[in-house]
């Protein structure tokens, strides 16, 4: 087993009578990208700053990188990078001078940090652009700038709230092309996040927040057997006997046919079963015009989940 | 941390220093300050306002040159017809100044977002406040001193005479003082800034209570003498009590406390800021100055005041601080 990053126990924060965050049990490793997904206000920002030793949990503990946030603040603030929702920065200065700041709150030597400022400002696209003030930028250049700004510290563990909401598509693709980049760097991640589609890109796996808890966890396709309990949705389109229906229901692993149009159908399995699929439509003697399977996309385990709930009545 | 109020002793401390940072921070409020288009303003006022009164003020004393003992303390209470004096100027113009300075000193972090930021860096919140209420207080300390060299300067020039040592010290204390007496006013409007998420608020609520001091709080004390010391038979005892409770009253306004001191050490003439009998005054020579060392010890409790309230209301911001949520 590779080394644990970031470890909690129980951890539970409590606002008066509003419990923020219930008995959250969550072990991260080391190289993995986490994805914290919920709706807004299900607790991933406290947790995140409880991660961070900005808020003290009510009960539980958590260890980030064998440090205890709440006693250690300043060992995992020099070890975490913290790119914060809807991230900030002093708007009369530059990018440069902004970096120049966080260096100096590192306690960094002056030669060495206009070194690690150089290089994060080259590192994400902005050398161009260091010298005008942060007031002139777009949305997509401040959170560019807000990563430089993390790997100033050179962290070994990386936490982003919402990093792509408000971004444009293809800043949005930019910066998840950025994630993938510090993964390969083998830094690891925890993305917060309602922006599924996007989650889904780029985390190994995922946790799934609700009224602060965490009711499912485990990589996408995990999930989807969790929740769809058929994960792979194959369509093929073949000619020939009517029986091919039948045929497709009688295939171990098969939830459900659906004929969409005439020579189109579409299998519902729990496993990949185009293999199999294809042999049936040759031996009940049928031609095969086209295969193809899609993965199960976050956003319907997300959307079913949520049906589920509210069909059961179940309060969490 | 102070924060920590849960904390128990079977836990161990937090590790590292709450002042891990501070210079950092320090550093970059005072170039912040500094560069502002909102000090540059005040700076402009301040220097037009010390030149203006300090040149009148010239003009009037070298027509009346003859009485000439402490000329250079005279160069800052002197009035010329229509200005006041500069040292009634700095009644308001420094409370002024140091709202200014801190009145988005906190909420502005967190208006642009950069306080979240700021904090995951390997700082506490301690290092964060006090930077900042050190780089306001070094910048206030930074601005009046450049005034006073300009009006020593000027003083100079205008005067033709070099000032003696005692006039000096004095000045110097006044300097002191009125760094303070800024202290007061860039902790209450740090307090407001705290509180209050909108700069614009904070700034209205710390004038709102200069205001209060300087025009409400004279009325109000005189108000509560006449209620809790009542005369009813007209003795003397009766008259001095509700004095004495009035003038203590009045002592509670950072503006008094300013002004009582001020007036003591730049007019060494002045030998008492409370009440005097007749029977007090036996054998004083009227008139003639205090030293400097007297003249210290008539104010000194003021001088603990107003250090003990700035003192106080930076404690205060500190408290209300370390308990605020950092979500932004």
């Amino acid at each position: 087993m590779s080394e644990v990053v970031l470890e909690s126990q129980d951890l539970t924060k409590r606002y008066d009578d509003f419990v923020a965050v219930d008995n959250l049990n969550l072990t991260i490793r080391r190289g993995e990208v986490f994805g914290l997904l919920g709706p807004n206000g299900s607790g991933k920002t406290t947790t995140i700053l409880m991660v961070l030793g900005l808020t003290e949990p009510t009960a539980g503990s958590v260890q980030v990188l064998g440090f205890d946030p709440a006693r250690q603040p300043l060992s995992v603030k020099a070890r975490v990078g913290y790119l914060p929702e809807q991230i900030g920065f002093y708007d009369g200065l530059t990018a440069r001078e902004n970096l120049i700041y966080i260096a100096k709150l590192n306690g960094l030597r002056r030669d060495d940090a206009y070194k690690r400022i150089d290089a994060a400002l080259a590192q994400m696209g902005l050398s161009e652009v260091a010298d005008r003030r942060v007031a002139t930028f777009s949305r997509g250049m401040r959170q560019r700038l807000g990563v430089g700004d993390v790997l100033l510290k050179q962290p070994q563990f990386i936490i982003m709230d919402e990093p792509t909401l408000g971004l444009d598509p293809e800043a949005a693709r930019e910066f998840l092309e950025i994630i993938r980049r510090l993964k390969t760097e083998g830094i690891t991640m925890l993305l917060s996040s309602h922006l599924l589609y996007q989650v889904q890109a780029v985390c190994d796996r995922v946790g799934l927040f609700h009224q602060g808890r965490m009711v499912l966890e485990g990589t996408v396709k995990e999930l989807a057997q969790q929740v769809l309990g058929r994960a792979y949705r194959i369509r093929l389109e073949a000619e020939g006997s009517a029986a091919l229906e039948e045929a497709f229901r009688r295939l171990a692993g098969v939830v459900n046919v659906k004929r969409p149009e005439a020579n189109t159908y579409e299998l519902e399995a729990t496993g990949d079963l185009r293999a199999e699929a294809a042999r049936t439509v040759v031996e009940v003697g049928g031609r095969l015009l086209s295969l193809s399977i899609e993965a199960p996309s976050l956003d319907e385990i997300y959307a079913r989940y949520f049906q589920q709930e509210v069909e059961h009545g179940i309060a969490a | 941390m102070v924060s920590q109020l849960k904390q128990t002793s079977s836990e161990q401390p937090r590790e590292g220093s709450p002042w891990t940072g501070l210079w950092a921070v320090v550093a970059k409020e005072m170039a912040d300050y500094l560069t502002s288009v909102r000090m540059l303003i005040l700076e402009l006022l301040t220097v037009l306002t010390a030149a203006g009164t300090v040149y009148a003020a010239t003009q009037n004393l070298r027509e009346t040159a003859s009485q000439g003992q402490f000329l250079f303390l005279k160069l800052f209470t002197t009035a010329q017809e229509p200005l006041p004096a500069f040292v009634g100027f700095l009644g308001f113009l420094v409370p002024l100044i140091a709202i200014a300075l801190a009145f988005d000193a906190v909420n502005g972090e967190f208006n642009q977002r950069t306080m979240s930021r700021v904090l995951a860096q390997p700082i506490y919140r301690d290092a964060l406040l006090l930077g900042k209420f050190l780089a306001g207080l070094f910048t206030l300390a930074l601005v009046f001193t450049t005034i006073w060299l300009l009006i020593i300067g000027l003083g100079i020039v205008g005067l033709g005479v070099p000032p003696g040592g005692e006039e000096v010290a004095r000045s110097l204390w006044f300097l002191l003082m009125t760094i303070f007496y800024g202290g007061i006013w860039l902790a209450l409007a740090m307090v407001f800034s705290i509180t209050l998420r909108q700069p614009a608020a904070a700034a209205l609520a710390s004038i709102a209570t200069w205001l209060f001091f300087t025009v409400f709080w004279g009325i109000i004390a005189s108000l509560l003498a006449q209620v809790l010391r009542p005369i009813q038979f007209g003795f003397l005892e009766e008259v001095l009590a509700r004095a004495q409770l009035e003038m203590a009253l009045a002592r509670l306004s950072p503006n008094t406390l300013y002004a009582e001191a001020m007036v003591a050490m730049l007019n060494p003439a002045v030998r008492s800021l409370g009440l005097v009998l007749p029977i007090q005054l036996y054998g004083a020579v009227l008139g003639a100055p205090l030293p400097l060392s007297q003249s210290l010890l008539l104010i000194w409790p003021h001088l603990t005041g107003l250090v003990a309230a700035t003192i106080l209301l930076f404690a205060l911001g500190y408290v209300l601080f370390q308990r605020q949520e950092i979500r932004a």
